[in-house]
């Protein structure tokens, strides 16, 4: 599984790092996204699904 | 998995589409129809109050997916399609073409409509915001024009308020209720969100209604209930919105200012709702409630497609919800009732880099944050303690 995230689009709703906090984490100053690991290790991949599924501004994006 | 054919998903927005990949993930390969009125690829709405209106996004980027997508996902998608009634009995969707769609489930995702004033609403420049296509109208009028009076101060009012106000627009911003969002998070943090508009240009006039748009054929201005009147080349009504259930009146499906579901929001047997138009009863809370935002119509949408095809489990979300105006980036978890006490927990109002807690009866039922995104995330946490 490859991640990628569209930082212009994220709305810094932190949904993703509830959700997948060993593959995001969010900026200090504005919440946006900061991806941790482009390639997360497989027991990650559910969590990694979840996180793309329920980010508010749909801008995590998965190759799998 | 019980033995279902055919969903059939009316409303072809965020909880529409989410629910029909909600269902394709948990490994329903079935008919999938998502019927949708408008005529556009399924897009988001949050950006076109804030992107789409400052001209920084064209609307084609608001499409949540493309066709090949909807392909692969073997949804069928009928666009440009109204539904006009359910027959419970026969199962199945009329649609305006006079076809009908038979269903075994079926999910009522049809979001809400923008209120309009009973006066002055066919006047030329007079504008409502909802879909991408008002979106782009309103751009249109507000490139052409030098003042815009927003009638209104909710979520929608405040930030097309903010974005006008960018774009270098004179902006009055017009609420019966003494401060900006007040209905939302009460009259203190609203205040500030009134000295946030003020500071940035914005002639705020709260505790006043409209008694009028004026202008014969083109809107001219609005004439205030205190007899003033507020210039404005364009008008935009942000006074709320209905839920879209008038296709439903004769249906049988319970109807209470939105699809009155039960907590696993199932309406009646075979059919739910999910999104802006379903008010369920949210055991977390102890609350019916009805959530128009972005957030909740992800959640309620993975919950209803899970609902339909394992055990249905109760839908407890804590509700999340944002604004952008200006720079502020104002989130929120939780509930915020009427009556609410606010404390200022962390930072401050001054600094605009705060957390507050609203407390009701003693609860601590809702967390907001003025541009702290990372502490407010922490402070979540405060709302899943029992």
């Amino acid at each position: 599984m490859r991640v990628s995230i569209d930082e212009d689009g994220c709305v810094g709703a932190g949904q993703c790092v509830l959700a997948a906090p060993d593959v995001f984490d969010q900026r200090d100053e504005d919440g946006i996204v900061v991806l941790l690991d482009e390639a997360p290790a497989p027991h990650l991949h559910d969590a990694t699904r979840e996180a793309a599924v329920l980010c508010p501004a749909l801008v995590i994006h998965l190759a799998e | 998995m019980p033995d279902i054919g055919r969903v059939v998903v009316v409303g072809a927005s965020a909880a529409g589409l989410t629910t029909a990949e909600s269902l394709r993930r948990g490994g329903f390969d079935g008919l999938i129809t998502l019927i949708g009125d408008e005529l556009h690829l399924p897009y988001d709405r949050p950006p076109l109050s804030k992107q789409v209106l400052l001209g920084t996004w064209e609307p084609e980027r608001t499409a949540f997916r493309d066709d090949a997508t909807y392909q692969r996902l073997d949804v069928g998608l009928r666009l440009g399609a109204t539904a006009t009634g359910v027959d419970l009995g026969k199962r199945s969707v009329a649609l305006a073409s006079g076809d009908h769609v038979p269903y075994d489930r079926l999910v009522i995702a049809t979001g809400v409509r923008p209120l309009k004033l009973r006066q002055g609403h066919d006047l030329r420049g007079v504008h409502v915001l909802r879909t991408v296509d008002d979106a782009l109208a309103l751009r249109a009028a507000l490139a052409g024009a030098t003042s815009v009076a927003v009638v209104g101060a909710g979520f929608l009012g405040s930030e097309a308020a903010a974005a006008a106000r960018t774009l270098g627009l004179d902006v009055t911003l017009v609420d019966l209720a003494p401060v900006p969002m007040s209905r939302q998070f009460g009259d203190e943090l609203g205040g500030w969100i009134g000295d946030l508009h003020r500071d940035n240009g914005v002639v705020v006039k709260t505790g006043v209604g409209v008694n009028r748009l004026l202008g014969d054929t083109e809107v001219t201005g609005v004439e205030l209930a205190d007899g003033t009147t507020v210039d404005a080349d364009v008008v935009l009504v942000a006074i709320g919105s209905t839920p879209a259930t008038d296709w439903l009146e004769s249906s049988g499906i319970p109807l209470r200012d939105g699809v009155l579901c039960d907590s696993t929001c199932q309406a009646v047997p075979t059919v739910y709702a999910a999104g802006d138009v379903a008010r369920w009863h949210n055991e977390r809370f102890k609350v019916d409630m009805r959530v128009e935002h972005r957030m909740n119509a992800t959640e309620q949408a993975m919950a209803v497609a899970k609902n339909i095809l394992g055990d249905p489990k109760p839908f407890t979300p804590i509700p999340y919800f944002w604004t952008d105006q200006f720079d502020a980036k104002i989130q929120a978890y939780g509930i915020f009732p009427p009556g609410s006490t606010m404390t200022v927990a962390q930072g401050n109002p001054a600094d605009r880099k705060f957390i507050a807690h609203y407390h009701h009866d003693g609860d601590l039922v809702g967390v907001l944050g003025w541009n702290m995104p990372r502490e407010l995330r922490a402070a979540r946490a405060l709302l899943t303690q029992d």
